[in-house]
């Protein structure tokens, strides 16, 4: 079986993609950049869902102050009719936007009381955004005032489905490394946590964040990148990593014989380990990327979605079909598909199957590397990504059939849909409680999951 | 008393006069493919029944469908006259039927005295509340360690007694596996392939103790490859191929069957190779 | 020992905490916890990955029988028992007819649904949110022998009347649950257990049914975990949701997996070695970073505080594997099959 074939054929097939994701991405890129400003700027737009039309409405009126890094006074202001507010500031750096609740309009308020203000890295010549997520009185409720409305189901399905095509590019390479190995990475959220962090530093500091002698070089070494960029980074290091890891460490372990329980364990200390590593390294108050980061929404029919949660979602149902389309008609994707049925019996067929999981783990690690990225530009780049995001895959993955890939798929499109549209009724901050809920339930009932086979499970 | 089943119409189906156990209409896929198609199959009480036919007849499934370890897609047993559809492995075990497995399963972490006690039923030291009291359970204990012992003493096994079950050669495995299922006082044993991979000196101790089973009242049946073996010691032979059971009869009529041969080495092994006779499909048999 | 400087690093102090912790009361806590999950894992090989999930089921179960149900201490540690009880079936009545790894996926979602729902505004009326429950201590504290305002002990090992009471209770407990283990361990139903951890079906074809026993030892285990928490809330005299975090769980595989799986004693010892070490590391890390020898713009002293974290991945992921049977236990009784 001749799989080099197979493998330099991918190789040429998966750098075409990425050559057209680019162009793509570069394009709107150039559309969809923020205007250019003379100075630097602190500013930030406030919106809210109006419960009687569902509308995303401004919030007028709203104060904010900023202060400097050492915690001195710059400036204060307030949002004009639009909700947007910008306050001068002296020149680039790290600035912290606080808001007055007091100022909100009434039965709003901040999602996250704890998260009054914001840190903001603003770079020479350009607007730091500040995001606050604002948050209407009963929404955080037991049950949302406005009630069912077909908008607001249409509008969460949707906001579903976008988590849940990022979800699944996530889960998808957890479900291939079971099915191929028997190995459940309890690592793979900090995978996804390393393409947004990576993707981040790249985009707001450039190598020379590392390595001070890059001063003066041309970005991404002396500086930051186009966050565009920064994927195209960041994907490609997602990738090395799942290589690396299998490379280095899994598949040492799995020639000699250690057992699956123990590698387990392996995983689960790393994912600690590359966890508070993170924590150390990035620091505990979420961040968001410096392109892209505050849009307004555009309306399409009854709903409302942002141009960049449009596009990655595009994106990654792109990505996600061109891997079912790897996955059923090339070699190696036939092979992978093999081994996760049976491994004994496709190694006897002549599969390379260390070729075959050496790919799975890249494939896993690029993908949940973009998932991450994706995940940071819709909501925030944090440090603990990983452990939350990896109980949802786990739910995705039971739910959808552990082991194979359209099972993940299909689970993750579950899970996002069923949470978003689970905050219809039950606390926002308790939605994700509901997925793992639904995990518990799903083994009860078929343990097997959706496209799971019974003799798997035991 | 063994009964004298020389009188039986070989037939595949054929009905036993005290059948310890009655299978009818179990089927089983996989997926495509027919695993396991039994009309109607009875086990005679307390004699020798071989399980036999050529690889792939699905005689390991059927006897995981009829030891508990699977499950059917349809089809029911009767076991001593009791339903046991999709019952679970210890609930036969403790009605009864107890099987040992191809791939030995001595608990290598245990004494081989401690694999002994393991198989006894009924013990109260085995009930979380009674187990932190040793007084009660010591008692029960002791006895069982005496008929351990004793059966121990019967497999010549009893000056390994307090030897991990790990430190044990295979065959001692073999013999291990074999005394600690009758700790569990079965009435009908299920052997899987007793005699794989052991050395013929000891297949004959093996082959001794069978029979000493038999001699106690316990029925036995037995799946194997081996055909001496099968003449040696079975009573009864029942052969299976693609799923269904082919044959029925005493050892000797079996190995004469042209069905059971032609199982076993497929279709048209005696015929010349002659093509034409081929096509013009002389023979008649099923198509390879 | 104090004021034994070199390098000006108070050596005797780091000495004195590091001996003192390892058998304070966040020793005692670990060491339950690892107890029971000795059981889950070194003696029937389950594979728990929520134990922080019982801790916290103790825990609350107790203070919520003071504060919400007003009862006395005795009916209040009987709540507690009994919520650990319910969360063992609820985590293994589904998933224990399944494969290990299926466990291993449920116990760790479970134990963080706890977190989150102890956590939330709806459920803030019972247990008082992110704050904890903060009321329960008094009907306890009126049961110490000791005396609150004095201080009891030797050398470094010295501790207020509230804090000995409770260090006295944890340690009695451990002894009893070691004893208890050790019993169940050496009767019948031990004997039931290690043969299912080695190979189900030879026990089922034996007559013994895996899924009881497995779940009569998910039980026992978490029972004793929540025991654990129950120190500790002795002790804190508070339960935050936030203590109950996931990776504390793996914080407890290391003590387990460190004293060696599958003897009596070794979870104690592991609990105790761990705390020493972990004292250790910390007081050092913080004397260098406030002495300037560690420069703040690599570490400050809130992060030295996360070093404990890599210092438990690291070794938890080490030890599994260049010695996985730990400092007491065997190399043979840590295998296990692949599925």
């Amino acid at each position: 079986m001749n799989t080099s074939l197979g493998l330099a054929g991918l190789g040429r097939r998966l750098v075409g993609v990425f050559i057209l994701v680019a162009l793509v991405l570069g394009l709107f890129a150039i559309f969809a950049s923020p205007a250019m400003a003379e100075n630097e700027m602190v500013g930030t737009r406030f919106v809210y869902t109006d419960l009687e039309s569902g509308e995303r409405v401004p919030a007028p009126g709203v104060l904010v102050t900023v202060d400097d890094s050492n915690g001195e006074f710059v400036g204060e202001g307030e949002s004009d009719a639009d909700g947007v507010v910008e306050i001068p500031v002296d020149g680039p750096g790290e600035y912290a936007m606080t808001v007055d609740p007091a100022s909100l309009p009434p039965g709003v308020f901040l999602a996250d009381a704890e998260r009054a203000t914001v840190s903001v890295q603003v770079l020479p010549n350009q607007v730091g955004r500040a995001i606050f997520q604002l948050a209407n009185e009963s929404e955080a409720g037991a049950s949302a005032g406005g009630g069912v409305t077909f908008r607001r189901v249409a509008q969460l399905t949707v906001e579903g489905l976008k988590f849940g095509v990022f979800l699944a590019m996530a889960a998808i390479g957890l479900s291939l490394i079971f099915g191929t190995t028997g190995l459940i990475n309890f690592a793979h959220g900090e995978m996804v946590g390393w393409g947004m962090l990576m993707a981040y530093f790249f985009n707001v500091f450039g190598l020379v964040g590392v390595f001070g002698f890059m001063e003066g070089w041309p970005a991404p070494f002396g500086g930051g990148v186009n966050l565009v960029w920064a994927i195209l980074i960041a994907v490609p290091l997602g990738m090395a990593g799942g290589w690396v890891f299998d490379r280095y460490l899994f598949a040492p372990l799995r020639n000699r014989g250690v057992s699956l329980i123990a590698a387990m364990i392996v995983t689960l200390g790393l994912s600690i380990l590359v966890r508070y590593v993170y924590l150390f390294a990035f620091g505990g108050v979420p961040r968001f990327f410096l392109d892209f980061t505050a849009q307004s929404g555009i309306e399409i029919g009854v709903i409302e979605i942002t141009p960049k949660d449009l596009i990655t979602g595009i994106i990654s149902v792109l990505i996600l079909v061109l891997v079912g389309v790897f996955l059923q008609q090339t070699r190696l994707g036939k092979a992978m598909r093999a081994v996760s049925d049976d491994r004994d019996l496709a190694e006897s067929s002549g599969i390379n199957v260390q070729r075959v999981i050496s790919v799975v783990w890249i494939m896993g690690g690029g993908l949940a590397a973009l998932g991450g990225v994706f995940i940071g530009l819709s909501e925030q780049v944090s440090w603990n990504i990983g452990f939350r995001i990896l109980l949802l895959i786990f739910a995705a993955v039971v739910l959808g059939g552990l082991g194979t890939a359209y099972g993940a798929l299909i689970g993750a499109l579950v899970v996002g849909v069923g949470i978003q549209v689970s905050t219809l009724w039950i606390p926002t901050e308790l939605k994700n409680v509901g997925a793992l809920i639904l995990l518990i339930v799903a083994l009860l009932i078929r343990p097997q999951g959706i496209l799971g086979s019974r003799e798997r499970v035991g | 008393m063994p009964t004298d089943l020389s009188q039986l119409e070989r037939t595949p189906g054929v009905a036993k006069p005290d059948p310890i156990l009655v299978v009818d209409n179990m089927r089983k896929r996989f997926g495509g493919i027919v695993a396991v198609d039994v009309d109607h199959l009875e086990i005679q009480r307390g004699v020798i029944t071989a399980l036999i036919g050529p690889n792939g007849a699905g005689k390991t499934t059927f006897f995981n469908v009829l030891t508990g370890f699977d499950k059917p897609d349809e089809g029911s047993t009767v076991f001593d006259g009791d339903v046991i559809n999709k019952v679970r492995p210890d609930v036969l075990a403790k009605r009864g039927m107890v099987r040992t497995f191809q791939l030995t399963k001595a608990l290598t972490k245990l004494a081989v005295i401690e694999n002994m006690k393991l198989g006894a039923k009924h013990q109260r030291g085995e009930k979380f509340l009674r187990a932190l009291l040793s007084p009660m359970w010591r008692p029960q204990e002791r006895s069982i360690e005496e008929r351990g012992d004793a059966l121990l003493a019967r497999f010549k096994m009893d000056h390994m007694r307090d030897e991990y079950a790990g430190s044990l050669s295979g065959g001692q495995r073999k013999l291990l596996e074999m005394s600690r299922s009758l700790m569990t006082d079965p009435t009908l044993v299920m052997l899987d392939e007793p005699m794989a991979g052991v050395n013929p000196a000891l297949k004959q101790s093996l082959l001794d103790h069978v029979r000493g089973l038999k001699d106690e009242g316990i029925s036995v049946v037995f799946v194997e490859h081996d055909m001496d073996v099968v003449q040696g010691i079975s009573d009864w032979v029942v052969v299976m191929a693609e799923g269904a059971i082919i044959a029925e009869g005493p050892p000797e009529s079996i190995a004469e069957n042209k069905q059971v041969i032609d199982a076993y080495l497929g279709a048209h092994h005696d015929t010349p190779l002659d093509l034409d006779a081929e096509l013009e499909g002389a023979h008649g048999e099923e198509e390879e | 020992m104090d004021g034994f400087f070199v390098f000006a690093i108070d050596w005797g102090f780091i000495f004195d905490q590091s001996v003192k912790q390892a058998v304070d009361i966040n020793a005692i806590v670990y060491a339950l916890a690892a107890i029971g999950l000795n059981v889950h894992f070194g003696y029937a090989g389950l594979l728990n990955f929520g134990q922080v999930g019982f801790v916290a089921m103790g825990a609350y179960g107790m203070g919520l029988g003071i504060t919400y149900w007003q009862t006395n201490p005795a009916i209040a540690v009987l709540i507690g028992i009994i919520f650990s009880v319910v969360f063992a079936l609820i985590l293994g009545l589904p998933t224990l007819r399944l494969r290990a790894d299926y466990l291993a996926i449920v116990t760790i979602a479970a134990a963080e649904i706890v977190r989150l729902m102890a956590r939330s505004t709806a459920l803030r009326d019972i247990t008082q949110g992110a704050e904890g429950l903060n009321e329960f201590i008094g009907p306890f504290r009126d049961l110490n022998p000791f005396s609150p305002g004095a201080e009891y002990g030797f050398g470094p090992f010295v501790w207020s009347g509230n804090r000995f009471y409770t260090i006295v209770i944890g340690w009695t407990l451990i002894a009893l649950f070691l004893l208890l283990v050790w019993q169940l361990m050496r009767s019948p139903w031990g004997r039931v257990v290690k043969a299912i951890r080695e190979d189900e079906d030879a026990a089922r074809a034996l007559g013994k049914s895996a899924y009881w026993y497995k779940l009569q030892a998910l039980i026992l285990g978490g029972v004793i975990g929540g025991f654990g928490g129950m120190v500790m809330a002795l002790g804190n005299a508070t339960v935050q949701p936030d203590f109950f975090v996931a990776p504390l769980t793996f914080f407890f595989w290391l003590v387990l997996i460190l004293g060696g799986v599958g003897r009596v004693w070794s979870p104690v010892v592991g609990a105790i070695i761990f705390w020493a070490l972990i004292t250790f590391i910390q007081n050092l890390g913080r004397q260098l970073v406030a002495d300037g020898l560690i420069p703040t713009s690599i570490m400050d002293t809130t992060q030295v505080d996360q070093i404990r974290f890599w210092i438990v991945g690291a070794a938890l992921a080490l030890l599994m594997v260049f010695r996985p049977q730990g400092i007491f236990g065997s190399r043979e009784e840590m295998a296990l099959d692949a599925h």
